[in-house]
């Protein structure tokens, strides 16, 4: 009997993948363990491997074409097996379309939107040009009578049952309920003292419960803030020109990007709060830092990470942001290299950009967005001098960070990029 | 002789041959390790033996009434001897089945004891085989005695049921100590053979995780045909002599004793992770003795799964096979839907079949939920009438606001047959409402099923 061969999860949120090239065609023979074909997933490039020993039979997805995760891409079998072409739809998902690649900084269609409140709200003018699909919604009878008396739209609700079908743990909570509970005095300090282990997850209080539901409902899932500060960079510059005269030529050059990444995760030492991972009904604190760094690359961005930056010297730092760097950009990190950062940076210094906002990356809860190093006239006592300034906005999730917690993290990432030498305590 | 496999499952009762199958179909080179016949328990000494033994007890019962629908038999005689070696025929067809579905998918079955090595490798005998993915742990489990009040199985006097299913005769009095399904079953199957049964239970109630209402009709049913059943008892001493067994038991205040030619333990059962290397690997074991997994199935070594009864309650042979298609679809790259452990049916075969999903009444009102009961009894449905199988009945409990069926309890002929319509409905959420819209054949057992929907909804039709 012939064997399937299924698009499979090839990165842990694939949902689907396109098939950039076959690298063997029908006819071929193939061992198990063989690169059939190269699929773009939503975050790199991934090699799509033989399951058994035979002949690819058919190919039934032509170069180009997005597949759901689990549809049937080829068969492998024995030569001049007779094999069923048209089985593509397994698993009721749609046919392969042939849609443009999916880019990493597309937008994602909102996961779930705010409940409406629950007087029937004004109908919206119909959108022009619906495919036909998009006016269908599969949810279960019970999701819809749940969505019908709460007042929600299913169209707005992403499905999590079978093809996404949504069902009701998708319509739950969707409902405005007036039960937010009374708050139980929440202790001083929620973040646990620092211990061997990677991290410590704490659940979540009620009142941080209460908050993150608040918060979310007012500004979509991440309920983000910003604070902004102005740091002197004139002593980190010269510390730079310093280290970067001692390794002389041919040595790797130590960048501003690699003295901010290890500013930021010494700071996140002394401010574990800001260093964790909401996670839906707890706070994942990390005893370990990991930094992703915001790579832009052709037709999206993504973050490799750089581990334990807290530990590592800015020469081993800058040589690691190097080489993930370039491979970002031949698009070919692996999941384990851009995933499990506990914290982001996102520099558009070099794009001459002042100040900017970044979008946090979940399950972090902060980012530091890096602006260009200028030249600025600074009031000095009596006198006015130049000096070089740099702006930084740190975005934070509210649901885990506060103002105030974010701005102790700010004033200390600030302390040590206007003093270099405090790196070394 | 050594060798490499993608996946190597050890044992290959119902969780681990149908891992391995899955496995095999998603182009995994599989390999299964059994020390004993392929099937399990499940096969050779449980669920599939006790079927024909139930078989010939319903049997029995049905030729003892059969002059009233007309048929006369002569005097019914019975033989216990000649039905348990039909139900080992049964056993080892289905055990030959298992065997020819693994050569089928070129899964190779390794004869022996396996023992778990650190680095996806198991040990058998003196070969040590290894894992390319995936280790996946399905040792199942085992009968087990109460060695605290001197009832450790003996295999003579004090049996369990590996001992009752090979008997070739039986005693003239059995107690049996434990009323959940297995207890039930073999109290049904030696009643109809003639013996004289007396059930205990520690619990208030016989079946004690079913419906308070299934469990009441049970003991009615079995106290009608001569089975004495003593439910909240406390076994306080078991003393043993050659050819009987006394009990000193305790029940509503009230001592008495039991004495019985043999006692069947069927309290409960002891999972195998003793000696298979679990330490060794660095897998955990929960408080309560099951291998400690996360939400796919993985212990706490990585690259190791565990499925079936050692991973957990239920301890049901549907519920470990469905574990074994996930962990082989998580191997194979696939994203399978997830278990749901509230909607696992469960059944007990006795004469009147029990069968349920979801929530009991009581758990119901335990958590204080807003639901509404509808019941209809086979008595007043036509089928049922005509076979003379009146006894038992359909609850349905809905939730009052949306109508999601929380639970469905049915007790009858063929309820383990019927329950699964409650089970889909469930499982794809349609409501009390759903179930009623679908049109149910006339006469059938399952019209009874549409009849409480509309109970529920205060418009039954044929009450």
């Amino acid at each position: 009997m012939a064997t399937k061969v299924h698009m499979e999860a090839l990165s842990p949120t694939m949902e689907e993948g396109r098939l950039v090239k076959w690298t063997k065609k029908e006819g071929d023979a193939v061992k198990s363990g063989d690169t059939l074909a190269e699929v773009e997933t939503d975050k790199a490039v991934m090699e799509l491997v033989a399951r058994t020993d035979g002949q690819l039979l058919k190919v039934l997805v032509q170069e180009g074409a997005t597949v759901p995760v689990g549809n049937i891409v080829a068969w492998i079998g024995k030569p001049g097996e007779k094999v069923n072409g048209a089985g593509s739809t397994e698993q009721g998902a749609a046919a392969p379309k042939s849609t443009p690649a999916p880019t990493a900084a597309a937008p994602k269609p909102a996961a779930r939107a705010p409940a409406p409140p629950s007087r029937p709200a004004p109908t919206a003018p119909a959108p022009v040009a619906v495919q036909p699909d998009a006016t269908r919604v599969k949810a279960s009878p019970l999701a819809r009578r749940i969505a019908k008396d709460a007042g929600v739209d299913l169209k707005l609700v992403q499905g999590s049952g079978p093809g996404g079908r949504v069902v009701k743990r998708d319509v739950e909570g969707g409902a405005p309920q007036a039960t937010a509970a009374v708050a139980a005095p929440a202790p001083r300090s929620r973040t646990p003292a620092p211990s061997g282990a990677p991290y410590e997850d704490v659940p979540l209080t009620q009142i941080r419960k209460t908050i993150a539901k608040r918060l979310a409902a007012s500004i979509g899932p991440i309920p983000h803030f910003f604070l902004t500060s102005e740091v002197d960079m004139e002593r980190a510059a010269e510390a730079r020109e310093a280290l970067n005269q001692q390794l002389g030529e041919g040595g790797g050059k130590i960048s501003f990007n690699d003295i901010i990444i290890k500013a930021v995760a010494l700071a996140l030492v002394q401010h574990r709060a800001c260093n964790a991972w909401f996670q839906d009904d707890h706070i994942r604190y990390w005893n370990e830092v990991h930094i992703g760094m915001a790579v832009a690359i052709e037709d999206g961005l993504i973050t490799p990470v750089i581990r334990n930056a807290d530990v590592k010297s800015l020469r081993e730092i800058g040589a690691e942001s190097r080489e993930l760097a370039s491979r970002a950009r031949n698009r070919r990190l692996k999941p384990e290299e851009y995933t499990g950062a506990t914290f982001s940076v996102s520099n558009l210094g070099m794009f001459d950009i002042d100040q900017f906002t970044a979008v946090i990356n979940p399950p972090e809860a902060g980012i530091v967005a890096i602006g260009s190093i200028v030249p600025k006239a600074v009031p000095d006592g009596e006198r006015v001098m130049v000096r070089r300034r740099m702006r930084l906005t740190m975005s934070c999730d509210h649901r885990v960070i506060d103002g105030a917690t974010g701005a102790a993290f700010l004033k200390t990432l600030k302390q040590m990029l206007e003093n270099p030498l405090a790196m070394l305590l | 002789m050594a060798q490499s496999f993608d996946v190597i499952v050890l044992g290959g009762g119902p969780a681990g041959y149908v891992c391995a199958i899955r496995c095999a179909q998603l182009g995994l080179a599989t390999a299964v390790i059994e020390q004993e016949k392929l099937g399990g328990v499940c096969v050779n000494i449980g669920c599939i033996p006790t079927k024909a033994l139930l078989h010939s007890a319903y049997l029995a019962h049905v030729m003892k009434e059969s002059k009233d629908f007309g048929v006369e038999a002569g005097a019914v005689k019975t033989d216990y001897g000649v039905a348990m070696k039909r139900s080992r025929r049964v056993a080892d067809q289905n055990s030959k089945g298992v065997e020819f579905l693994m050569k089928k998918h070129k899964i190779t079955v390794v004869k022996g004891t396996g023992v778990l090595q650190p680095g996806k490798k198991v040990k058998v005998g003196s070969d040590v085989h290894e894992a390319k993915k995936a280790v996946v742990v399905a040792t199942g489990s085992r009968v087990k005695g109460i060695p605290q009040i001197g009832l450790e199985i003996n295999k003579t006097t004090v049996i369990s049921s590996d001992e009752a299913l090979l008997m070739e005769r039986i005693p003239e009095t059995l107690a049996i100590i434990g009323a959940g399904a297995v207890g039930m079953e073999f109290a049904d199957i030696f009643s109809a053979f003639g013996v004289k049964v007396t059930l205990i239970e520690a619990l208030p109630r016989i079946l004690p995780i079913e419906d308070a209402e299934s469990s009441d009709t049970l003991a009615k049913s079995y106290r009608k045909r001569g089975i004495e059943v003593i439910a909240g008892a406390k076994v306080t001493k078991a003393t043993i002599a050659k050819d009987k067994v006394t009990l000193d038991v305790e029940a509503g205040g009230e001592k008495k004793q039991v004495v019985a030619a043999a006692v069947l333990m069927a309290a409960g059962r002891a999972v195998n992770t003793e000696n298979i290397g679990l330490k060794e690997c660095g897998i955990q074991l929960t408080d309560r003795g099951f291998i400690k997994v996360d939400k796919n199935l993985q212990t706490t070594a990585p690259g190791y799964y565990a499925i079936g009864d050692v991973a957990g309650p239920p301890m049901l042979a549907h519920k470990g096979s469905r574990e074994g298609v996930i962990v082989a679809e998580l191997l194979g790259g696939q994203k399978p839907h997830p278990i749901k452990y509230d909607n696992v049916p469960s059944v007990t075969y006795c004469h009147p079949e029990v069968a349920s999903i979801g929530l009991t009444e009581d758990q119901c009102k335990e958590k204080k939920l807003d639901y509404v009961a509808g019941k209809f009894p086979f008595s007043a449905n036509g089928r049922a009438r005509g076979t003379g199988e009146t006894e038992g009945f359909v609850k349905i409990l809905r939730d009052k606001k949306y109508g999601e069926i929380l639970g469905a309890h049915i007790v009858g002929a063929h309820a383990s047959e019927m329950i699964h319509e409650l089970a889909v409905a469930r499982e794809n959420e349609y409501t009390v409402e759903e179930v009623d819209l679908a049109i149910h054949a006339h006469p059938t057992m399952s019209e009874a099923v549409a009849e409480a929907a509309l109970d529920s909804l205060g418009r039954a039709l044929n009450i």
